[in-house]
């Protein structure tokens, strides 16, 4: 399992459009990815949950990405997070 | 001739007639089934034709409106397929024996629900997204089309609310303006209107009745003013108003990035006055040099309970890192007199205006005091703060509001919290007392901002919030100028600077006078800074100086 952590930029957090990226990136990937943030966590496929996690500018989430393709997936994703969120 | 006030949230003024916009919220059919395997795959078409259909509509926004309009499209797509509402409607299929219809519905209002409960606006907003997907799907089953948009010429549209997918299907050259009976300024239509730069309302309520359609309406997008069978003079009026606008507009595009600098070479400095952290988004496009007043109550008045240190440190820290190292100063809380809060559970008072209010009741309570001072040193390590203490009338007050940042600080270093060490500390200038002594509140600060609303009222002996004052309140009086010039003054003396915040710092008819009075930075609404830059950059104050001083400290009534 390989796991970091980021704090979003994107001022107005993960609703919509970003969470719709974020999916969509996601899928790329045979990973499982969870975003964590304090004791809540969400696998990143499920854009409805993702949103309602209400992540905002400033959050900290932790991003963990597990599977056959982590090694290559876990910078893909760090990458994605620090261009979009 | 009819008018109708709502929230003008897309400027620009509109004429045509107007076009009222049905969308035929048929009753969903509800029953139940004993196939649930045929019901589900019914539902599984459905879906699949909702993600055709908003692959087609991303595209088509792609190219009115660049990728921003179909990201959204495709964030649609992956609701309609996610898979908790997915469970949530086969659950009701299967479990509860739900036609397809019904169970779409309910799922989608039992997360258009939880996104209404989350308490940001966004969010609450998003509850729209959900709704429109699941509509998609149940004008699908019912081989409806959504409704058409075809009126014969362009018109003004009227709704009671546009889902995303409805405005980006209509035909924008028919469209000169969107009014809307419900909606909020961070509604789709809203964003829309102002991507296109098309006049827009919302909130006109139900005094917007769908029998007007097909008459003359004009709408101004700035002051949410909608008039319904215009006369001559109002229709001569505000289409005057839209030319100035749209040749103003012209003119201030170019102004962005320039200097606030007068032709002989003076500069101020031009801030914005916020009220939530989402009013950045303005600051910036409207190239505002900073935030001089950002005004904190909004975490108390729209709060149930005194909102905690997490939560307006969480609010500060947004501005401050939004903000990107530019100034930012917040105001500490301003709450009494015209702003009254139930949890604060003030006691009634004769005098609102004279009485406990802003830091008044932080020194009576400076536990609540304490709370907004620890968030904001914490905020303070994420960008340029400056701290503002509002309603001071004495020295001490001002010496006991320092002394407790100095406590806070020391508790963050005792804690090991990181916190900037240059915030400035500075004061609103807003009574005749502080005017009086500025020369030794400058002593004991850095920075003046003068607010001139409450310095006009409390100047004046009269009350702002009484509509029949009329010609006696006047923030043009020479008292309140010549408070504003001593003001400035007392700060130079000392050298530190001094603002505006009130709303008089945005009078362009007073620019030349603040200058000649050496004021250092206007704080204004970020719609008013490019205009403010132009004035600025007209003035010469070589030539109007003098004049405008001498005349202020004239003995003789000259005006």
């Amino acid at each position: 399992m390989k796991e970091f952590t980021y704090t979003i930029r994107e001022a107005v957090g993960i609703h919509a459009r970003p969470a719709g990226l974020l999916v969509k990136e996601v899928k790329k990937h045979a990973s499982t990815v969870t975003i964590v943030k304090g004791d809540k966590s969400v696998n990143a496929l499920k854009l409805m949950a993702l949103m309602g996690m209400g992540i905002k500018c400033g959050d900290t989430v932790t991003v963990r990405v597990e599977g056959e393709d982590e090694e290559a997936a876990a910078p893909a994703l760090e990458a994605f997070f620090s261009e979009h969120l | 001739m009819i008018t109708i006030q709502g929230k003008g949230v897309s400027a620009g003024v509109g004429v045509g007639p107007l076009y009222f916009y049905h969308r035929h919220d048929s009753v969903v059919p509800r029953y139940t089934v004993t196939d649930t395997d045929a019901e589900w795959h019914r539902f599984k078409g459905a879906q699949t034709g909702a993600v055709e259909q908003l692959g087609e509509l991303a595209e088509k926004a792609r190219a009115e409106t660049g990728d921003e309009g179909a990201q959204l499209f495709e964030a649609h797509q992956m609701m309609v397929e996610d898979l908790d509402y997915e469970e949530a409607i086969e659950q009701r299929i299967s479990g509860q024996h739900l036609n397809a219809e019904a169970a779409i519905a309910d799922a989608g209002e039992q997360f258009a629900a939880m996104f209404e409960a989350m308490n940001d606006p966004y969010m609450q907003a998003r509850a729209a997204d959900v709704r429109d997907v699941s509509r998609r799907m149940l004008d699908i089953l019912a081989g409806t089309r959504p409704d058409t948009f075809d009126p014969e010429g362009p018109v003004v549209l009227a709704a009671e609310d546009l889902a995303p997918s409805e405005t980006i299907q209509m035909d924008k050259s028919k469209i000169l303006g969107f009014i809307t009976a419900g909606g909020s300024g961070s509604s789709h239509t809203a964003i829309l209107a102002r991507t296109l730069g098309i006049p827009a309302i919302v909130g006109a309520g139900s005094a917007l009745k769908p029998e007007y359609a097909g008459r003359e309406v004009i709408l101004d997008g700035a002051t949410g003013n909608i008039v319904i069978d215009p006369d001559d003079m109002t229709r001569d009026r505000l289409l005057k108003k839209r030319e100035e606008q749209q040749r103003l507009q012209r003119l201030l595009q170019t102004l962005k990035g320039q200097p606030n600098t007068t032709k002989d070479g003076r500069s101020i400095r031009i801030y914005c006055n916020i009220a939530s952290p989402e009013d950045v988004h303005a600051v910036q496009v409207n190239d505002g040099g900073g935030v001089g007043l950002f005004r904190s109550e909004f975490l108390y008045l729209y709060s149930a309970d005194y909102p905690t240190e997490e939560q307006q440190f969480e609010a500060y820290k947004q501005v401050l890192s939004d903000m990107e190292g530019k100034e930012v100063i917040i105001r500490t809380m301003d709450i009494g007199a015209d702003k009254q809060i139930d949890y604060f559970r003030l006691p009634e008072e004769k005098n609102p205006a004279l009485g406990m209010r802003a830091l008044r009741i932080c020194l009576t309570r400076p536990e609540l005091f304490r709370t907004q001072l620890r968030a904001l040193y914490r905020a303070s390590a994420f960008g340029r703060l400056g701290i503002m203490f509002p309603m001071v009338a004495s020295v001490w007050e001002v010496r006991e509001a320092k002394r407790l940042c100095e406590e806070v600080k020391r508790e963050l270093k005792e804690e090991g919290v990181p916190y900037g060490e240059q915030v400035e500390l500075g004061i609103m200038i807003e009574t005749p007392a502080a005017v009086l002594l500025s020369d030794r509140l400058a002593k004991e600060v850095d920075f003046f901002s003068i607010g001139t609303n409450d310095l006009t009222q409390y100047t004046l002996a009269c009350d702002r919030q009484n509509n029949n004052m009329g010609r006696f309140y006047d923030p043009h009086h020479p008292a309140v100028l010549r408070m504003i010039r001593l003001t400035a003054e007392n700060a130079h003396k000392d050298g530190i600077w001094g603002g505006i915040c009130g709303e008089l710092a945005a009078d362009l008819t007073l620019t030349e006078t603040f200058l000649a009075m050496g004021i250092d930075e206007l704080s204004v609404a970020p719609r008013a800074v490019l205009p403010l830059r132009n004035a600025v950059r007209m003035t010469d104050t070589r030539q109007s100086g003098p004049r405008i001083l001498a005349a202020l400290e004239s003995e003789y009534d000259t005006v």
